[in-house]
């Protein structure tokens, strides 16, 4: 079977410096709609860098995004950053309690979020309604991780952006949150960019991957690649082994 | 006073500097540095205050209170460096501050309308705006440090700048205005403020020299109030780019 991918995000030629250095080295390329790309590579490759630049909470320094085709900057922020969610990696939370945190997405639009809502996005998650009222500052590494990705379903977005949300978990939580991304890329056809360092997660759950090394884009393409590719280098990473 | 009792107040400089010297405090210098000034800049403020007040003069005593307001300006701006044309933005709120006060203070007739009146009073609100400008600027950019990853949190989420930093504005807006209110609340207790104490030494009957301190320290209120909110509100739309991006915030 013969597929075309139409773009949900596109690279033009990306380039992004901090103080003359460079983070991301012209990267081209496009994440596919209703697909699942993972991005791997070592720490300090760029892949957060790469992941904020689609929400819009970075601008390249050079080069073009471009969102279904319309150049990102001609796109609202917050009407992108609606559309286009991200579960940041650190899994950072507001003050207040868990339910709070749920709801920010709705509060922050003047929106209400019932608490019967708020139950179905924890449960989705694999929290369940006694989490609702407890302060979320309390609250252990994963379980905050959990939060975070309940609350980026909050907006409904048409492309879910995930750096690192299982790094914390054990292996029960992450096999439920794969299958959570997996049923939401499914059943309602949300893009998926997945940041993630486990090679076997990558291969598990992507339909492509995009391999970064020091801000370059080094190989892209189905997710088979991380085993069938003759680069050494993407061979060592994908072995674990440090090329350097 | 005669000059000789002023002389000998002095003593009161040797005391801190022996110590210094004795304890290596290092704070001989400094010591030194804040006397000589505090001579000379009162002593100046002293003949300035007798010209003016014997001259009568509208347009003297608008020139003396915008270089108080300069003067507060350029002391408190060392503080925000981070944020971009802090500099008119603390002088905006400074002289939004004096016609607040002064408006209500002269509009009502509470005080005569005469330099006497007009300059001391402006002396104190816009130095205790300076110090409540300094106090918020402190605070805000460490809030903004500290909150970055909180900040970006609300704005992937679709959040305006606004909303973002809505949390430090407000802590910082409360931390810098606390001060002024706890400062009220054992006011007389157990030093009584300096302008009643001055007033009182001067001869001024005790009640008298209360109800100035009274409308002082209700002033004092507003002032700290408006000082915060203002340069807060001013100040946090330029951390912010046009994409409603963080920008990063360059440590002095
Ligand atoms: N605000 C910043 N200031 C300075 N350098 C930065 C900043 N943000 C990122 N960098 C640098 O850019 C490079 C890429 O960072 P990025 O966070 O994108 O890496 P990553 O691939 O996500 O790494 P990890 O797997 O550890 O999360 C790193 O070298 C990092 O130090
Ligand atoms: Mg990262």
């Amino acid at each position: 079977m013969k597929h075309t991918y139409t773009s949900a995000i596109q690279f033009n030629n990306i380039c992004f410096e901090i103080d003359r250095v460079p983070i991301l080295n012209n990267i081209s390329g496009s994440f596919y709609e209703e697909q699942i790309t993972t991005l791997v590579g070592p720490s300090g490759a760029g892949k957060t860098t790469l992941l904020k630049m689609c929400n819009g909470l970075i601008s390249p320094t050079s080069g073009e995004v471009f969102i279904e085709s319309i150049s990102i900057d001609s796109i609202a922020p917050t009407t992108l950053r609606k559309n286009i969610g991200i579960v940041l990696q650190n899994a950072p939370i507001i003050h207040g309690t868990v339910f709070e945190n749920i709801a920010l997405p709705f509060s922050l639009q003047e929106k209400k979020l019932t608490e019967k809502e708020a139950i179905l996005f924890l449960e989705a998650v694999g929290l369940d309604h006694t989490f609702l009222y407890r302060r979320a500052s309390d609250l252990s590494g994963g379980q905050k991780q959990k939060i975070s990705i309940a609350r980026s379903l909050v907006n409904k977005p048409k492309v879910l952006l995930l750096d690192e949300i299982t790094s914390a978990l054990d292996p029960a939580s992450v096999s439920e949150i794969e299958q959570l991304i997996l049923k939401i890329n499914q059943e309602f056809q949300v893009t998926i960019v997945w940041i993630t360092h486990n090679i076997e997660q990558a291969k598990r759950i992507g339909d492509f991957t995009w391999i970064l090394m020091e801000g370059r884009l080094l190989e892209s393409g189905e997710s088979s690649i991380l085993s069938t590719s003759t680069n050494e280098q993407i061979q060592l990473f994908a072995k674990g082994v440090h090329s350097k | 006073m005669t000059y000789t009792s002023l002389s000998l107040t002095l003593i009161f400089v040797l005391i801190p500097i022996i110590l210094s010297r004795t304890l290596k405090l290092g704070l001989e210098k400094d010591t030194t540095i804040a006397t000589i000034r505090s001579i000379i800049q009162l002593l100046a403020v002293g003949y300035v205050l007798k010209f003016v007040f014997d001259a009568h003069s509208f347009i003297y005593m608008i020139v003396m209170i915008l270089l108080m307001i300069l003067t507060a300006t350029l002391n408190a701006r060392k503080k925000g460096k981070a944020i971009k044309g802090i500099t008119w933005k603390i002088a905006t709120t400074l002289i939004i501050i004096e016609v607040v006060t002064q408006g209500i203070l002269l509009g009502f007739k509470i005080v005569p309308a005469t330099a006497q009146y007009i300059i001391p009073i402006s002396g104190m609100l816009i130095g205790n705006s300076m110090v409540l400008s300094i106090l918020f600027l402190n605070r805000f950019t460490a809030e903004i440090e500290s909150g970055r990853d909180q900040i970006e949190l609300i704005l992937s989420l679709g959040g305006t700048p606004k909303q973002a930093v809505h949390h430090q504005l407000k802590t910082a807006i409360r931390a810098s205005m606390i001060p002024t209110i706890e400062s009220q609340k054992t006011i007389g207790l157990v030093q009584l403020p300096g302008m009643m104490s001055g007033q009182i030494i001067g001869g001024a009957d005790p009640v008298q020299a209360v109800q100035f301190q009274l409308l002082i320290i209700f002033a004092l209120l507003t002032t700290a109030a408006l000082s915060s909110v203002f340069i807060g509100f001013l100040s946090y739309p330029t951390l912010f780019n046009e994409r409603m991006q963080l920008i990063e915030i360059s440590k002095t």
